[in-house]
C-alpha cells in the first residue's frame, strides 16, 4: 500500500500537516517548529525509500502512480520518477529539515504562517519535479510562487517588497509565455493523433501516444507560433527567468538579499534547479530541433553567465550578493553541460544542480548564522573571525573549496564532467568556461580572506560566538553529501544512466525524425558535426 | 589491468594514513575544538608519515625483486568518476617513476615533520596552531602522495588540486597577518591559472583519445594508445597564425603545451612564478618540504609522468626546456639582491626548477629526476638550517640584521655550508653531479633549437647561484654580528629535533649525488653501471638521452667547476674581502639594482595590467554599468514605473494586494485556457 503511493506520499505529506497546521488551535511557537521539522524529516526519511527502492538499470518512470483527474481534457494525476527527478526530489526534501532546523531562531514573527507557507512549499517543489501531466506541472510550477513570494515578502530584509515583487513579476512573465506554449502543444498533439492528452508519457505498457510523442513540426512547415524555433523560445525564455541566465538574472540578488535564510536557501537549492530540470525535462525532448539549433545562443549565454556572474560577484560588497551573483555563475555550468547533448555532459549537469544546491544552499546557511549574530552581511564589517569562531571558519572554507571545484569534494565532479561534455561539442565555448574555475577561485577566497583573515579590527567581532550545537549539526549533515559526491559519486551518477540516456535518445530520434521528414532540413541549422555530435551522444 | 601487474593492497595506505590522520584532526579542531596532547599529536602524525615512508621502503623492496620490464604495482579501489565513456579509476600504480618520488616525499616528509616538532613548538601565536599545523602538513601528504600514485590524470589532478589547497591553508598559516592571508590567496589563485590550462590538456587528451577509440585518462593506457594519435594535427584557427608551424600542429604539442602551463604554475615558471617568492610567508617547515623539495617539483614530475608524449611533441620541449633556461637565469637575477634569507632560497627555488624543465625539455627526464631529488635534500636542508637561523633570532629574516653567527650557531653554519656547497655544484656533492647532468643534456640536445645558448644560460646561471648563495651565507654567518647584543647572547643551535633531520639532510646532500653517479665517473672508479637511478627509471622515462664522449663530459664539468669558483671568488671579494665594495657597486648601478631589488617590477605589472582593470571592468562597467544600469534601470525599472504611473492613475482600485491579483491573474488564464479549449 505504502509502496504503491510513495511517491504521492512524499510529495503531499508537507501540505497535509501545513493544513493540519492551519486548521489547528493556539500552540506555542515551539509546537509549529518541531511538528513542521517532524513533518519534514519524515518526508525525507520516506524519499529515502524512493531512492533504495529505486532501479537504476530500468528506463523510463518508476513509482508511477495514474488517476484520472478531468479525464475529458486529458487532465490526470499522474507522477513517477526518473533518475533526475529523483535526485532532486532528494535534494528537495533533504534541504528542507535542514533549512527548518537552520531558520529555528530567525524567523520570529508569526512563526504557524511561517512554517505552513514552508511546508506548502515543499509540496509544490516536489510535485513540479515528479509531475508526469503537463498540466500538473503547470499547477505545481505556479503554486510555488505563492509561498515563496510571501516568504520574501514577509520575513524578509528592508527592501522585501521590491524584491518579492521583482521575483514575482519576473518569474510570472516567463510562466505566461510557457503557458501560451503548452496550449500550443496541446493543440498540436490533439491535432496528430485526435485526443485530448497532457500526459507527458505513455502509461508504462500502453500504446497510447503522449505529449512527449508530440511531432511538433520545425521551421517552415507550420505556422510560424506553431514551430519549433518559438515553442522552443517561449519556454526557454520561461525555465531561463528562473536558471537564471543572463540577462533575465537581476532578480536573483535583490531575492537573496531580502529574502531570509531559509528562502535563500530553498530559492538558491532547488527553485532555480526548476529551469534547468524545464529545460532538460521538456524543452530538449519535445523541440530536439530547435534545441540543436539554438545551443549556440545557449551556450553563449551560459558562457557569458559564468564569466560574468564571476566577475559581478567579485566586486560586490554583500556577503549574500557574492554568493547570489556566484549561483549566476554556476547555473551557467549546467546549462553548458546540458546542451552539450553528450552523456558526459548531460550527467555532470544533473549532478551540478545537486551539487549547487548543496554547496550554495550551505554557503547561505552560513552566511545567516553570521547575520544572526551582527545583523549585517557587509564584507567590510568583518575580518579576522576565523579567531573567535574557528569553527564556523573551516565548515566555511570546507564549503567554498567545495563551491570553487576542488576534488574530494562534489562540485568537482560537476564542473569536470560538464566541462569535459561540452569541449567535446564545442571547445570554443568550454575553454572560456573552463577560465571560469580560476575567477570562482579568486571571488571566493577574497570574500574569504576579508572576513576571516587578519586581525580582528572591529570590537563587535571580538566577541562572536562560534557555532552551537544545533548549527554544528546542520553543517555537518550538509557536509556529509558534499564529501560523498566528491568522493564516491557513482551512486549518483548510476542512478543518472538511463534517464540521460533517453533524454538524448528522444533528441535523436526527434532530430532523425525531423529531418526525415522535412524537406528543409538544413535551413534549421543541423550542421555535420551537431550530428555527429548526437551520434555520439545516443551511443 | 595489464599484464604483469602485480596487485598490491599495500599501496593504498601508503596516502590514506596520512589522510586518516588529518581527518581526526580534522573533526577534532574544526568541529569539536578539542586538542590532542602534544605527545599525541606527535604520534598520530609523524607515526603516520613515517609509517608511510616505512610502507614506500616495502613496496620499493617488492618492486625492484620484479624483472626490470615489469616493474608495476597496482591497487585499484572503486571507479572515482564514471560518465558516458569517460571513466577515471581511484586506482594506485607503483612504477620506478612513482617510487623514486614516494621515498623523497614520505622520506623528506619524515624529516620534516619530525623538524617541525620542534619548530612549531616554539610558536605561541594561536591556540590549537600546533595540531592544526600537523592536520594541514598530514593533508598535504596525503595530496602529494595520490598525485604521485594516481595511475591517471584525474587522479594526479586530484592531488596537484589537494596540495595546492594545503600549500593555501599553510602559506597563510598565520592568519592573524593581512600578508599571510594574501600570500596564501595569491598563490592559491596563480595556481588556478594554470590549472585551467591543465584541464584543458586533460580534456584535449582524453578526446583526441577517444577519437581514436581509446577513451582513456590512465597513463598506461595512454602511452599504449599514444601511437596511433601521435601524428595527428589539429588546425589552429587565423588569429593565432603568427605561431610558428601554424596552421597545423601535432596535438602532441597542443596537449604538451596546455599541461605544462598547468605546471607553470604549480612548480613555479615564468610567468606563474610570482607566487613561490610570497609564499614564504608560510612557517619554514613548509617553505622547506611544500615550496621547496616536494609540491613545486610536481610539474616537473608530470613531465617525466608523460615523457613519451613530449619526447613525440619536439614543439613543446623546446619550449619547457627554454622556458625552464629563461626562469633559471631571471630568478637567479633576483637571488642576488634580496636579503630576507628566505626569499633568496625562494628564488633560488624557482631557479633550480628551472633546471630541472630545462633538463626535462631537452629530454634528460632522467636527469631532471635526478635533480628534483638532490634538490629535495639541499633546499630542505637550506630551508630548515635558515629556519634553525630564524628560531635563534627570533624570527628575523632580514640577513642585513645578521652576521657573525657561526661563533653561536656552530652546528647550523657548517649544516647549512653543506647546502651552499651542493647547490653551488661544489664538486662531488649532490647538486654537482644532478646540475651537470642536465648542463650536458642540455650540451647535447640538438633536437632543440638554441640547445648550445641553453647550455651557455646553464653554466652562467651556475656561476650566478654559487655567487647569491655564497654572498647569503657570508652575510648570514660571517662578518661582523649586526643583531643587538640581547639577541646574540641569546642565539645558540636548537635542540635535537630540528638538528637531527638537519643532520640526516646533510648527509644526503652530500652522498646522494652516488645513486646518480653518471658512468664517466663510474668508469674511473671501475664501477659498471655506475648509474642506478637511471638505469632504474630507464624502462619508465627512456635510456639516457645524450651521446657525449667522456672526454668532452669531463671538460664541461671542468666549466661547471670554474663556474662554481668564479661565483665563490666574486662572493668572496664583495662580501668579505671587501664588504663596501657591494654598497658602492649597488651606488653607481643603481638603475640596474633598483630592478633587481624590485624584482623587475613583475607583482607590480602584473597588478597594473590585469588585476586592477579586471577588478574595474567589473566593477564599473559590468556591475554598475551593465546590471544595475541597463538591465535593472533601463530594462526593468524602466518600464515597471510607466506602469505604476499608468496604474496608479487609472488602475488604483484594481490593486489591493498582490495576492489577490495573483490570483485574478490565474483566474482570467484559467478562463483563457478553456476558452481555448472549447472554442
Amino acid at each position: 500500500m505504502i509502496d504503491a503511493h510513495l511517491l504521492s506520499l512524499v510529495t503531499f505529506l508537507p501540505l497535509a500537516v501545513a493544513l493540519v497546521l492551519l486548521l489547528a488551535g493556539r500552540a506555542p511557537e515551539l509546537v509549529w517548529k518541531g511538528v513542521a521539522l517532524g513533518a519534514s524529516l519524515l518526508t525525507f526519511g520516506l524519499s529515502i525509500g524512493l531512492w533504495l527502492g529505486f532501479d537504476p538499470t530500468r528506463t523510463g518512470y518508476q513509482f508511477v502512480e495514474r488517476a484520472p483527474w478531468l479525464p475529458g481534457w486529458g487532465i490526470h494525476y499522474f507522477v513517477g520518477i526518473d533518475g533526475m527527478s529523483l535526485l532532486l526530489v532528494m535534494l528537495t526534501t533533504f534541504l528542507m529539515p535542514i533549512v527548518l532546523l537552520a531558520s529555528w531562531n530567525d524567523v520570529k514573527r508569526s512563526v504557524r504562517s511561517y512554517v505552513f507557507f514552508m511546508l506548502s512549499l515543499e509540496t509544490a517543489m516536489i510535485g513540479t519535479f515528479v509531475a508526469l501531466n503537463l498540466f500538473q506541472f503547470y499547477v505545481f510550477w505556479e503554486l510555488m510562487l505563492v509561498p515563496m513570494y510571501f516568504i520574501i515578502g514577509v520575513w524578509g530584509g528592508a527592501r522585501r517588497v521590491y524584491a518579492a515583487v521583482k521575483f514575482f513579476l519576473f518569474t510570472m512573465l516567463g510562466s505566461l509565455l510557457m503557458l501560451v506554449a503548452l496550449i500550443v502543444v496541446y493543440y498540436l498533439h490533439f491535432e496528430q493523433f485526435g485526443t485530448l492528452n497532457l500526459d507527458l508519457v505513455a502509461l508504462p505498457g500502453t500504446a497510447a501516444r503522449a505529449i512527449l510523442d508530440t511531432h511538433v513540426p520545425i521551421a517552415g512547415q507550420a505556422v510560424w507560433w506553431q514551430t519549433q524555433p518559438w515553442l522552443f523560445a517561449a519556454f526557454a525564455l520561461a525555465f531561463g527567468v528562473k536558471v537564471p541566465m543572463v540577462p533575465l538574472h537581476t532578480w536573483l540578488p535583490d531575492a537573496h538579499v531580502e529574502a531570509p535564510t531559509s528562502g535563500s536557501v530553498i530559492l538558491a537549492g532547488v527553485l532555480l534547479k526548476m529551469g534547468t530540470y524545464g529545460f532538460v525535462r521538456f524543452a530538449l525532448p519535445l523541440f530536439p530541433v530547435a534545441a540543436v539549433q539554438f545551443t549556440p545562443v545557449i551556450f553563449t549565454l551560459a558562457v557569458i553567465g559564468i564569466l560574468y556572474g564571476a566577475l559581478v560577484s567579485m566586486v560586490q560588497k554583500d556577503m549574500k550578493r557574492v554568493v547570489a551573483y556566484s549561483s549566476v555563475a554556476h547555473l551557467g555550468f549546467v546549462m553548458l553541460g546540458m546542451f552539450a547533448l553528450n552523456v558526459e555532459g548531460l550527467e555532470g549537469s544533473v549532478l551540478q544542480m545537486v551539487n549547487h544546491g548543496l554547496s550554495t544552499g550551505a554557503l547561505f546557511l552560513l552566511v545567516g548564522m553570521l547575520y544572526e549574530r551582527r545583523h549585517t552581511r557587509d564584507i567590510a564589517e568583518f575580518g579576522g573571525i576565523a579567531k573567535p569562531m574557528p569553527v564556523y571558519a573551516a565548515l566555511f572554507v570546507l564549503v567554498t573549496m567545495s563551491s570553487i571545484g576542488l576534488p574530494m569534494l562534489n562540485g568537482f565532479v560537476g564542473e569536470f564532467l560538464i566541462l569535459l561534455g561540452a569541449f567535446a561539442r564545442s571547445p570554443a565555448f568550454a575553454v572560456p568556461a573552463t577560465f571560469g574555475v580560476v575567477l570562482a577561485a579568486a571571488y571566493l577566497l577574497w570574500m574569504v580572506r576579508r572576513i576571516f583573515f587578519g586581525p580582528v579590527e572591529n570590537p563587535e567581532n571580538r566577541s562572536l560566538i562560534d557555532l552551537g550545537l544545533r548549527e554544528k549539526a546542520v553543517m555537518v549533515a550538509i557536509v556529509v553529501p558534499i564529501l560523498w559526491i566528491g568522493i564516491y559519486p557513482d551512486p549518483f551518477l548510476r542512478r543518472l544512466d538511463a534517464s540521460v540516456l533517453e533524454v538524448l535518445r528522444r533528441v535523436e530520434v526527434g532530430m532523425a525524425g525531423g529531418s526525415a521528414n522535412a524537406p528543409h532540413a538544413d535551413r534549421v541549422g543541423l550542421e555535420a558535426p551537431a550530428r555527429a555530435a548526437l551520434a555520439e551522444a545516443g551511443r | 589491468m595489464v599484464d604483469g601487474a602485480i596487485a598490491s593492497p599495500l599501496l593504498r595506505w601508503i596516502p590514506l594514513l596520512p589522510l586518516a590522520a588529518a581527518a581526526i584532526h580534522g573533526v577534532m579542531l574544526g568541529l569539536l575544538r578539542r586538542t590532542l596532547t602534544r605527545g599525541g599529536v606527535i604520534a598520530l602524525s609523524c607515526g603516520a608519515v613515517i609509517a608511510s615512508f616505512v610502507l614506500s621502503c616495502v613496496v620499493l623492496g617488492q618492486l625492484v625483486v620484479l624483472p626490470e620490464g615489469q616493474r608495476l604495482l597496482i591497487d585499484s579501489l572503486y571507479t572515482w568518476v564514471g560518465a558516458g565513456r569517460f571513466s577515471a579509476e581511484a586506482s594506485f600504480q607503483l612504477d620506478p617513476l612513482s617510487a623514486v618520488m614516494i621515498l623523497v616525499v614520505t622520506g623528506v616528509g619524515s624529516l620534516i615533520h619530525v623538524y617541525s616538532i620542534g619548530y612549531m613548538d616554539d610558536d605561541h601565536r594561536d591556540d590549537k596552531g600546533f595540531q592544526r599545523f600537523f592536520c594541514y602538513l598530514n593533508l598535504f601528504t596525503f595530496s602529494m602522495l595520490v598525485l604521485v600514485l594516481g595511475d591517471n590524470l584525474l587522479l594526479l589532478f586530484l592531488g596537484w588540486e589537494g596540495v595546492g589547497l594545503c600549500s593555501y591553508l599553510l602559506i597563510g598559516f598565520w592568519y592573524a597577518d593581512r600578508w599571510n592571508a594574501y600570500c596564501g590567496m595569491k598563490a592559491f589563485i596563480v595556481n588556478r591559472i594554470g590549472d585551467f590550462a591543465f584541464l584543458v590538456g586533460i580534456f584535449l587528451v582524453f578526446w583526441t583519445l577517444a577519437g581514436a577509440g581509446h577513451p582513456t585518462l590512465a597513463f598506461r593506457d595512454i602511452q599504449a594508445a599514444f601511437p596511433a594519435i601521435g601524428e595527428k594535427t589539429v588546425t589552429l584557427p587565423d588569429w593565432l597564425g603568427f605561431l610558428p608551424g601554424a596552421p597545423s600542429w601535432r596535438l602532441a604539442t597542443l596537449i604538451g603545451l596546455c599541461l605544462f602551463v598547468g605546471a607553470c604554475g604549480k612548480s613555479a615558471q615564468l610567468p606563474l612564478y610570482v607566487w613561490l617568492p610570497d609564499a614564504m610567508a608560510g612557517p619554514t617547515p613548509v617553505s622547506a618540504l611544500i615550496h621547496a623539495a616536494t609540491m613545486v617539483t610536481a610539474g616537473v614530475y608530470m613531465v617525466c609522468r608523460l615523457s613519451f608524449l613530449y619526447a613525440a611533441a619536439p614543439g613543446a620541449s623546446a619550449v619547457i626546456a627554454w622556458t625552464g633556461a629563461l626562469t633559471a637565469l631571471f630568478a637567479a637575477t633576483i637571488a642576488i639582491t634580496q636579503t630576507d634569507i628566505k626569499k633568496v632560497l625562494a628564488y633560488s627555488t624557482v631557479s633550480q626548477l628551472g633546471y630541472m624543465f630545462l633538463g626535462a625539455g631537452c629530454g634528460g627526464y632522467t636527469a631532471a629526476m635526478f635533480h628534483l631529488g638532490t634538490h629535495a635534500f639541499f633546499k630542505a636542508l637550506l630551508f630548515l638550517g635558515s629556519g634553525a637561523v630564524i628560531l635563534a633570532m627570533h624570527h628575523e629574516q632580514d640577513t642585513s640584521q645578521m652576521g657573525g653567527l657561526w661563533r653561536k650557531l656552530r652546528f647550523t653554519h657548517w649544516l647549512f655550508l653543506v647546502g651552499v656547497l651542493a647547490i653551488s655544484g661544489f664538486p662531488f656533492f649532490s647538486g654537482f653531479f644532478s646540475k651537470d647532468e642536465i648542463l650536458v643534456t642540455a650540451y647535447a640536445a640538438k633536437q632543440i633549437p638554441g640547445h648550445r645558448a641553453l647550455y651557455a644560460i646553464g653554466l652562467g646561471t651556475a656561476a650566478i647561484t654559487a655567487f647569491y648563495m655564497f654572498r647569503l651565507h657570508f652575510r648570514t654567518f660571517y662578518g661582523m654580528p649586526r643583531a643587538s647584543r640581547e639577541v646574540m647572547a641569546h642565539a645558540h643551535d636548537p635542540d635535537n629535533t630540528v638538528m637531527v633531520p638537519l643532520w640526516a639532510l646533510a648527509f644526503l646532500s652530500i652522498v646522494g649525488g652516488i645513486v646518480g653517479l653518471p658512468q664517466v665517473y663510474g668508469d674511473m672508479l671501475g664501477v659498471k653501471d655506475s648509474n642506478s637511478l637511471a638505469n632504474f627509471l630507464g624502462p619508465v622515462l627512456g635510456h639516457a638521452a645524450h651521446e657525449v664522449p667522456h672526454a668532452r663530459e669531463l671538460g664541461l664539468a671542468g666549466f661547471a667547476v670554474g663556474a662554481f669558483a668564479l661565483g665563490l671568488a666574486v662572493a668572496w671579494l664583495l662580501y668579505l674581502r671587501n664588504p663596501e665594495l657591494p654598497v658602492r657597486l649597488g651606488q653607481a648601478l643603481s638603475g640596474a639594482y633598483r630592478l633587481l631589488w624590485n624584482k623587475y617590477y613583475v607583482d607590480e605589472l602584473y597588478d597594473a595590467a590585469i588585476v586592477r582593470p579586471l577588478v574595474a571592468l567589473s566593477d564599473l562597467v559590468l556591475y554598475r554599468g551593465v546590471d544595475a544600469g541597463l538591465i535593472d534601470g533601463v530594462g526593468v525599472n524602466g518600464p515597471a514605473r510607466a506602469v505604476v504611473g499608468f496604474a496608479s492613475r487609472g488602475l488604483k482600485y484594481v490593486q489591493t494586494g498582490l495576492a489577490q491579483s495573483y490570483l485574478f491573474l490565474m483566474l482570467l488564464g484559467a478562463i483563457a485556457v478553456v476558452g481555448w479549449m472549447v472554442r
